[in-house]
Order: C-alpha cells, then sequence, then structure tokens
C-alpha cells in the first residue's frame, strides 16, 4: 500500500538516488505514559507523523474497528504502521496484532511489537500473526530508525511492483539506498552508526535480538 | 585561570559521571538515549519524560503500599503488576537501581514473601526520591552552565 503517494526514484547520471516520501502516519500504543511519551519522540525525531493511544482497545477504535462504524473520514487518518507494547491490561499487543491482521481494510499495515521481555516464544508467536518485527525494551533511536527503514524499503519495493517495466528501463537495482540518502532523515542522523543494518536487511520479518542492537556500544 | 563557565562544566560533567554504571549506577545508557531526543524543537524533553516517571512511581508505590496494607489479604500479584510497570518505565528512563530493585520486589512478589516485599517497598521509594534529588541538581547546574552564557558538554553515561 502506497504511503500516501507513490514513491519515485529518480537516478541522476551522478548515481544518487532522490526518494520523494511523504511522512509515516505511526500510531503508538502503549498503557505506559512514560513509554508512550518516548516512543512518540523517537518517531517524530524520525520525521515520522505520530498517534499514541494508551490500550489496544483504543486503538481499535481510532482505526474504527471497534464495531462502530469508524469515523468517514478515516482516510485522512490513514495509518502506515502500528507500533505497540506487548504486555497490556484488557486487549494484549498479540491481540490487537490478531484482530488488525484479520481486517481486510488494515491488514496490510504492517505492525510492530514491543516488549521489555526477550522470550523467543512470545517473539515467534507474534511473528507467526504477522508482525513485522519485534523491538526488545527499552527502544532506541537506532531501532526506530531500523524499522523506518524497512517499512519504507517495504513500500519502494510495492512500488517497484508496480512500476516494473519502467524500472527495467533504468538498467540498475534502484531500492538499495543508503541510509545516508534517505531525505527524510533528521539531524539526529549524526548519532546513527548503524549503515550496516540496510546492506544486510531482508525485507521479510526480521527477529531482533540483543546481541544485534546495536546502540549497546555507547 | 578557570572562567565560571569552565567551573560549571566540570562540575556537571563529574556530576553525571558519577551517576553512570562505573560509579554510583545510578543512571545507565538508555538516559544518554533520552538526551539524544533532545533538542532545540524539544528542549526540555529529557525533563519532561522524568517529571512523568517520578509521577509514576509515587502512582505505582501508592498502589503497592495499599496492596501490602491489606493485612492477613494481600493480593501479591496486584503488587507484582504493579512491580512490572515501574520496572518497565525504569527502564525507559535508564533509572538503573530503581530497575534493579524491581527484580528483586518482583521475585518477592512471586515467592508471596510479604516483609521482602515491604521492605522491597522502602527500598524503591527512597531511591526513586534519591534519584530525583540528583536529577534536580543535576538539571540545576545545567541551567546556571546556560545562565552564565556556556553551553552543557555532551557527557555520555
Amino acid at each position: 500500500m502506497a504511503v500516501g503517494e507513490v514513491m519515485r526514484m529518480e537516478v541522476p547520471a551522478g548515481g544518487d538516488l532522490t526518494v520523494s516520501s511523504p511522512e509515516l502516519h505511526v500510531l503508538a500504543v502503549d498503557d505506559s505514559v512514560v513509554d508512550r511519551k518516548v516512543i512518540e519522540r523517537l518517531l517524530k525525531i524520525s520525521s515520522c507523523k505520530v498517534t499514541t493511544v494508551e490500550s489496544g482497545t483504543r486503538a481499535l477504535q481510532y482505526l474504527g474497528l471497534d464495531g462502530n462504524t469508524g469515523a468517514s473520514d478515516l482516510k485522512d487518518l490513514k495509518v502506515n504502521l502500528i507500533v505497540t507494547d506487548y504486555s497490556m491490561p484488557g486487549l494484549t499487543g498479540y491481540d490487537l496484532l490478531k484482530k488488525i491482521k484479520e481486517s481486510s481494510t488494515f491488514r496490510e499495515i504492517p505492525v510492530v511489537i514491543m516488549s521489555s521481555e526477550n522470550i523467543l516464544t512470545r517473539i515467534e508467536q507474534c511473528l507467526k500473526e504477522g508482525a513485522e518485527d519485534f523491538l526488545l525494551k527499552p527502544v532506541k533511536l537506532a531501532d526506530v530508525k531500523r524499522i523506518k527503514q524497512l517499512i519504507m524499503r517495504n513500500e519502494a519495493e510495492d512500488c517497484k511492483t508496480l512500476s516494473h517495466s519502467n524500472k527495467r528501463k533504468l538498467g540498475e537495482e534502484v531500492v538499495d539506498t543508503s541510509s545516508s540518502s534517505s531525505s527524510s532523515s533528521s539531524s539526529s542522523s549524526s548519532h546513527d552508526d548503524d549503515d550496516s543494518y540496510v546492506k544486510d536487511f531482508p525485507s521479510s520479518k526480521r527477529m531482533k535480538s540483543e546481541s544485534e542492537n546495536f546502540s549497546s556500544f555507547l | 585561570m578557570d572562567t565560571l563557565v569552565a567551573q560549571l562544566q566540570r562540575q556537571f560533567r563529574d556530576y553525571t559521571i558519577s551517576l553512570s554504571p562505573g560509579f554510583f549506577g545510578f543512571l545507565d545508557d538508555q538516559f544518554t538515549e533520552l538526551k539524544k531526543l533532545q533538542d532545540e524543537c524539544s528542549p526540555d524533553f529529557v525533563a519532561e519524560v522524568v517529571s512523568l516517571f517520578f509521577e509514576d512511581c509515587e502512582k505505582l508505590i501508592g498502589n503497592m503500599a495499599r496492596a501490602l496494607d491489606q493485612t492477613g489479604n494481600v493480593d501479591f500479584s496486584l503488587v507484582g503488576s504493579s512491580v512490572h510497570q515501574l520496572k518497565g518505565s525504569s527502564s525507559s528512563v535508564g533509572a538503573k537501581r530503581v530497575k534493579g530493585l524491581c527484580v528483586t520486589f518482583k521475585e518477592c512478589c512471586d515467592s508471596q514473601n510479604f516483609e521482602g516485599c515491604v521492605r522491597c517497598l522502602q527500598q524503591v521509594d527512597i531511591e526513586y526520591k534519591s534519584l530525583k534529588a540528583k536529577l534536580q541538581d543535576l538539571f540545576n547546574l545545567e541551567q546556571q552552565i546556560v545562565q552564565a552564557g556556556g553551553r552543557i558538554p555532551q557527557v555520555d553515561i
């Protein structure tokens, strides 16, 4: 699904890629007021629009999936990514994930699960249910940047598939941008040390484990 | 000869380092992560987050105290869930000692150790208040530096 508009890849003679990428709108779900504040800031500093809600139930209400007829102006609130805590009272992040994947309207929206507990079975369960990725708390800027790159890359690949024949004419692989040429990187990109993520990153689901937490060398 | 700014900056640096894991261990690298999120657009971000954290501490400790006060009828899972929440938010702000105490506290809840829980509750209460005082001192130093016309040095924990 396009991020508001189709992404265009222009390849000038110099070889630099210019990607025009509108802002992602992220729905962040967490019952902790502290974590909501942090994730909101992490996302904003990564040039995302953010809506935070305190529960899975509220998230469903926001999306219009709670059985009530959703607001007809939902198109303005189009969500490109959902980031949710796993352990929440009432509807857990896993329950929310399932509901979203069951919905024909929203199943294409990538869902990322956050948890303070590194439980393999939990991670597997979420990935199996269709989660895009799993983040171990406390979430760091490098994690958010990685997720954003993943989402943007998936969007770009969708567009690539759509206009396949056009891309062929360009004669070169256009998707593998390095993080430094991403136009939406903010001033905080000077803190970003993990370019190596982008090269190895498959567009398929990838599990994050503590050993891969690059920012731990701070 | 040291200018006022240089003196204040040195004090700030030393004080920050004293809070780090290699010294008194009040804070861990997550605090540095929070500082990365602060800029001209959000100059008080860290202060705002820690303020929310301390409010959270007060609320959760209150819940735990109330639950432990139900003599003969303590709901340890209720205490445990508050401890879990406190552990989460302390982790998110880099409050290393509070987080560490929560681990012990959770074990006492799981084993329904009343005495242990009461002790942990007291310790957690003391600990978050100590941290609050430390961070207040740190923010005061920052303010003094800025007022003296200096820049706040970047000190990574």
